[in-house]
């Protein structure tokens, strides 16, 4: 696959997605159906699109890989358009800021230690690998 | 020399350029601050852009929708950048697959209280509807959390900010908390980085831990697709007014 043939299996997706959010009236926004449309067609159908040859990466993985690294960038203007809400910062900021602060805390904690209890209790044999993995700093 | 400046200025601050190259050059000095502070998860190069842009659109007295005219070529790529989060979550099938119970749970607990608790503090502490519904989607990635916002009535910009924010905050604290709490499994270091904290916190840990790197981002992928659907329907149970 091309790296022109990569962009338009994401600008299809995304297209697609649109389309099946306005035709079949899902409160999902048109991407992130193009990005579950893709992930399940990688999965059995499309398998060769992802699939690296003699370790070389394929173009729809380069693709995505440059597009997710720089994330950032493509948030900048959306983000930008905090001058306009200014008021509402000035005048929210506790409520802002106590629900940004224990949201983050609760979510990091009841995902780390529910998935921990979980894939312990499992007692996988794959468990023990990655607790003891050599290469990490825990 | 003023007159000057405001001669070329005042026609090109109306075209799409000039608002796209300082985009760009803003995120740039951006990255560079990061890279002086080494890789410090508080020098978020997009946090420093917008305060840069921003700052300069003030001073400029340049309106929004006139900077938005020029940088919504950069701002339409995030659907594409969306879709690409397919590749990674199908690329780390197999992981999904092998401790599919663990995974399945702790995203459905952890996406469920992020979202409810965000949303109930903002109420308790006298936020509107509007600033509630955008604290809502922004544990999930940025250009989802954005697109959700839009669904439901929050403030786009407002979640935008809040994203980044909360995934500098989960990036700062995360391992240590996690490890205050003797969770010592990297796909549970991984995947709370990717569920609580979105592509900033998992920045942190995926170099440390390849097992760690791919539960991040199946925890960016799959709650986005949780969120998505967990938001609309508590939007649904909180009816306008």
């Amino acid at each position: 696959m091309s790296m022109p043939a990569a962009f338009a299996v994401l600008i299809g997706a995304q297209l697609l997605g649109e389309v099946m959010q306005r035709v079949l009236h899902l409160p999902l926004p048109g991407p992130v159906i193009g990005m579950f449309l893709l992930a399940v067609a990688l999965l059995i159908p499309c398998k060769s699109w992802v699939a690296r040859r003699d370790n070389e990466v394929s173009a729809l993985e380069q693709a995505s890989s440059s597009l997710i690294a720089n994330m950032g960038l493509l948030f900048i203007p959306a983000g930008v358009g905090i001058v306009t809400e200014l008021a509402v910062l000035k005048r929210d900021w506790l409520p802002i800021l106590m629900g940004l602060l224990v949201s983050t805390v609760l979510g990091l904690v009841v995902t780390g230690l529910v998935m921990h209890h979980i894939t312990r209790r499992a007692a996988h044999p794959d468990a023990e690998a990655s607790v003891l993995n050599p290469g990490g700093s825990l | 020399m003023m007159h000057a400046i405001k001669e070329v200025w005042t026609p090109l601050a109306v075209t799409p350029l000039l608002w796209l190259a300082i985009t760009l050059f803003a995120y740039l000095i951006g990255k560079w601050i990061q890279k002086v502070c080494h890789d410090s998860p508080v020098a978020n190069p997009v946090l420093i852009a917008i305060v840069l842009v921003a700052v300069l659109l003030m001073a400029t007295g340049t309106p929004y929708d006139q900077y938005f005219a020029g940088a919504q070529f950069i701002h339409f790529l995030l659907g594409p950048a969306t879709v690409a989060l397919a590749i990674p979550l199908a690329l780390n099938a197999v992981h999904i697959r092998r401790s599919l119970r663990g995974v399945g749970l702790a995203l459905l607990a952890g996406s469920v209280t992020t979202t409810v608790s965000g949303v109930a503090v903002v109420w308790m502490l006298g936020g509107g509807r509007s600033v509630a519904l955008s604290m809502a989607p922004k544990s999930v990635t940025t250009p989802i959390a954005i697109a959700v916002a839009q669904e439901v009535g929050g403030v786009p910009a407002l979640t935008a900010a809040l994203a980044i924010a909360g995934g500098i905050f989960a990036a700062v604290i995360g391992q240590a908390v996690l490890r205050w709490l003797r969770v010592d499994d990297w796909r549970a270091h991984g995947l709370a980085a990717g569920v609580a904290g979105s592509g900033v916190a998992a920045a942190q840990v995926a170099p440390l831990n390849g097992l760690a790197a791919a539960f991040a981002a199946i925890g960016i992928g799959l709650n986005g697709l949780l969120t998505a659907l967990i938001v609309p329907l508590l939007a649904y149970l909180w009816p306008v007014g």
